[in-house]
């Protein structure tokens, strides 16, 4: 089928025919380009791949079948990519998932869009038609690099067998330096099986700066600002947590009292337990970090987007604060809002700079103003009378587990729950989908996180929304025995959406309520976990302690009222301080 | 406010889409866009003439400038650009008005590509405003058909008597 013989040949080289002492039927022959994708997983070094196989990508598992290199099959491509995105943010390595054509391929886009928005690195290869027939709507065909174009960074059709090399190289360059992302490389099924003799060229991308320099004069003018302030804040994202920047944070916040607001992407980043600490900040943050933020002076944004969840209404943002944004990415500064300082670059290397200039300056005043808003300003939740509280029930979980254990939320109100509940020590050790908040994430990034952190102990908080929509995925838990415990919080509804509609639509529950939900504890116990349901705030502590201790795979449902509500809250659009406040209900 | 961005981006296949993709997908205005290839084989110039205010113009400009395909990104709103554009235009020509039409292709030196019975067809080209002025100097006798090849532009060379030198010592 080697129909491309058009394509401009590199001259043959040796190195093609190393495939053959795998003893193939056919004897010697030159590599293919399903080997070469093979060759290059193993130079990569990628310890493992995430796949679903289809009629596109026949060629490549058939490469893949004795190559050695280890192949996680899931049970769904959204399953996949989401136990890729999972894998790469527990270790901060590059996912790596297959998929084949057609459905295979957008099968992949929400995982895409997720990774996307979190600036996760991962290479998507997808199998494609033959060349011969592209475009002519034949079985399976599906345009994905037309589609994935707004989700990911950057993305290949290979259209020349001799390319594939190269294009692998640059794919997996692009996604994990600068700021990371996804690539998706879509591969004809011709390609596979074509001759593949070139060898990858140096990556050479004139244009792309993957580590732009920070501008001294932008240090100097940002360590002027932060020596002004009185009461400054550190706004900590994602690009924090990427940049790898604990150290560098610690000692700012400490050398220089400055408060510490923390977002879904950094949780961890920062100690939650540290007294500078005020958690998250926003829609759901606790009030008192929000009253901080609404009297700070400077606001110190560390690869942050200024996201609207956080910042809500633009201009009522920090209203009397200066404003400083760090960020590797240019198109990030002033997308949402201007800021009086910035520094575009490595955030490690622009705040070893920081770090160098700055004086030790002591902001008692501050210290004191954010110790008493804690105190009078606190997040608070009713005792309840015997039911379970979420909230409590994930600080028992908190109190149950160690610095080590990564935590992986779903979507909705149990993830914010978990932001406001649960203690993060260490980074990327709370996993959740936040740009994209895509609800079925949960299950499939704990497989990834458990197959980056063998011997870790993960642990997901979902919901029963969540949880139904990569459900499929307990099988893959099941034949890859990964001792995954999973918290499900059971509300019986769609509790965050219902919530908007309590609060803001009359209590009109417009398909919010589900009138059917299966056992789960029987389900999980189909699919062979351990499992029980509790529903009484006595049963908690022990019920954790089970759960954790328990050898292999366990699922705790947690049955909780249809009415429990996240709050704080700050509707969306507002000022920092327009806490929405429940009207008595005598509930 | 209108903004001219000249973008040199690599050549390879997919970056138009990706370029016009981008300005689309974020919701920016275009005016116009011309691709076409540059003295370098791999490299290909793309003109976009965009519209919105300032803060969304600085964004398109950033945008572009982040996606991998693209080399560089001048702003050419501020600088006395090279500009030119070129266009086909079908007019009718029945009866009494055609030497009136005639004389005016004549007056705007349009270069006649088509002749028939009843219409004509011109050639236009020249800065964006000539083209802007042959249309509604053509736009009364009816305009049948008409192929606009949008704005391209270049940055004056540095030196040139026409660029104003920003740090001029006698200013
Ligand atoms: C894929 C997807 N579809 C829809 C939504 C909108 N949405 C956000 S939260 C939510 C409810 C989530 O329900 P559940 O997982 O049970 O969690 P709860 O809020 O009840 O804790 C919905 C439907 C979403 N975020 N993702």
């Amino acid at each position: 089928m080697n129909q491309n013989n058009k394509s401009p040949q590199v001259a043959k080289d040796d190195k093609g025919d190393r495939k053959n002492k795998n003893g193939r039927p056919g004897g010697r022959r030159p590599r293919n380009g399903a080997e070469a994708i093979i060759d290059f997983i193993k130079s990569s070094k990628i310890d493992l791949v995430f796949g679903y196989p289809g009629g596109a990508v026949i060629p490549l598992y058939d490469a893949l079948y004795d190559s050695g290199v280890r192949h996680i099959l899931t049970r769904h491509e959204q399953g996949a990519i989401h136990a890729a995105d999972g894998y790469a943010r527990a270790s901060g390595k590059v996912g790596v998932v297959l998929a084949t054509s057609g459905p295979g391929a957008t099968n992949l886009v929400t995982g895409l869009a997720t990774a996307y928005m979190d600036s996760v690195p991962i290479l998507a290869i997808t199998g494609q038609v033959a060349l011969s027939s592209l475009g002519s709507d034949s079985f399976q065909e599906a345009d994905i690099y037309g589609i994935s174009i707004p989700v990911t960074k950057y993305n290949y059709l290979i259209k020349k067998p001799q390319t594939l090399p190269s294009i692998l190289n640059e794919a997996y360059y692009l996604a994990s330096s600068g700021r990371p992302g996804p690539v998706l490389v879509d591969v004809p099924k011709d390609i596979q099986v074509a001759e593949v003799t070139a060898a990858p060229q140096r990556v050479d991308i004139p244009g792309y700066d993957p580590r732009p320099k920070p501008d001294v004069r932008a240090i100097d003018s940002f360590v002027e600002h932060l020596d002004n302030a009185k009461r400054p804040i550190l706004y900590l994202g994602g690009g924090a947590t990427i940049a790898n920047v604990t150290e560098e944070i610690k000692f700012l916040a400490e050398s220089q009292d400055m408060a510490v607001v923390v977002t879904l992407q950094a949780k961890g980043i920062f100690p939650d337990d540290h007294q500078l600490c005020l958690g998250l900040p926003g829609m759901h943050g606790a009030k008192y970090a929000n009253l901080a933020i609404n009297e700070s002076d400077l606001i110190v944004g560390l690869g942050v987007r200024f996201d609207d969840r956080v910042v809500g209404n633009v201009q009522r943002f920090a209203p009397y604060a200066k404003i400083a944004h760090f960020d590797i990415d240019p198109a990030e500064i002033g997308k949402r809002l201007s800021p009086d300082t910035a520094v575009v670059g490595d955030l490690k290397e622009a705040l070893e700079l920081v770090c160098a200039k700055v004086k030790k300056k002591l902001r008692g005043e501050w210290r004191e103003r954010i110790n008493s808003l804690r105190i009078s300003h606190g997040l608070v939740f009713p005792d309840g009378h015997g039911e379970i509280k979420p909230q409590r029930a994930i600080g028992l979980l908190s109190e149950a587990c160690g610095p080590d254990t990564v935590l992986v939320t779903d979507v909705g109100q149990h993830q914010m729950w978990a932001a406001q509940n649960y203690r993060s020590l260490k980074p990327r050790k709370f996993l959740s989908s936040g740009g994209m908040g895509t609800m079925g994430f949960g299950l499939p990034a704990s497989i990834g996180a458990q197959f980056a952190l063998p011997e870790g102990q993960i642990v997901l908080i979902t919901g029963d929304g969540s949880f139904q929509m990569c459900l499929q995925e307990l099988a893959t838990v099941m034949q890859y025995n990964l001792p995954i415990k999973i918290m499900l919080i059971n509300n019986g509804c769609l509790g965050m959406v219902r919530q908007w509609q309590q609060f803001f639509f009359n209590r009109r529950y417009s398909q919010t309520i589900f009138n059917f939900n299966p056992d789960f504890v029987a389900l999980a116990k189909v699919y062979g976990l351990g499992a029980e349901a509790i529903d009484k705030a006595s049963e908690v502590s022990n019920a954790i302690e089970r759960m954790l201790s328990y050898d292999g795979p366990y699922l705790l449902e947690v049955k909780i009222l249809e009415e429990e509500n996240v709050m704080p809250l700050i509707p969306a659009g507002m000022g920092q301080t327009d806490f929405f406040e429940l009207e008595e209900e005598g509930r | 406010m209108k903004k001219i961005l000249s973008i040199l981006v690599r050549n390879r296949p997919g970056v138009l889409s990706h370029v016009a993709g981008l300005v689309t997908r974020r919701g920016y205005n275009v005016e116009s866009i011309a691709a076409g290839p540059t003295q370098d084989r791999e490299v290909t110039r793309i003109t976009l003439v965009t519209s919105g205010d300032a803060r969304m113009l600085e964004q398109v400009t950033k945008q572009v400038n982040k996606l991998i395909d693209v080399i560089n990104v001048e702003d050419l709103e501020h600088r006395e650009a090279m500009t030119g554009e070129l266009a086909l235009i079908t007019v009718s020509a029945e009866g009494v008005r055609r030497a009136e039409l005639l004389n005016l292709v004549t007056l705007l030196g349009l270069t006649l590509v088509d002749i028939r019975e009843d219409s004509l067809t011109v050639m236009v080209s020249g800065s964006d405003m000539s083209v802007d002025m042959a249309v509604s100097g053509l736009a009364p006798f009816g305009i049948r058909a008409m192929a606009r090849t949008g704005l391209v532009a270049l940055a004056r060379p540095v030196g040139s008597i026409l660029v104003q030198d920003k740090e001029d010592p006698w200013c």
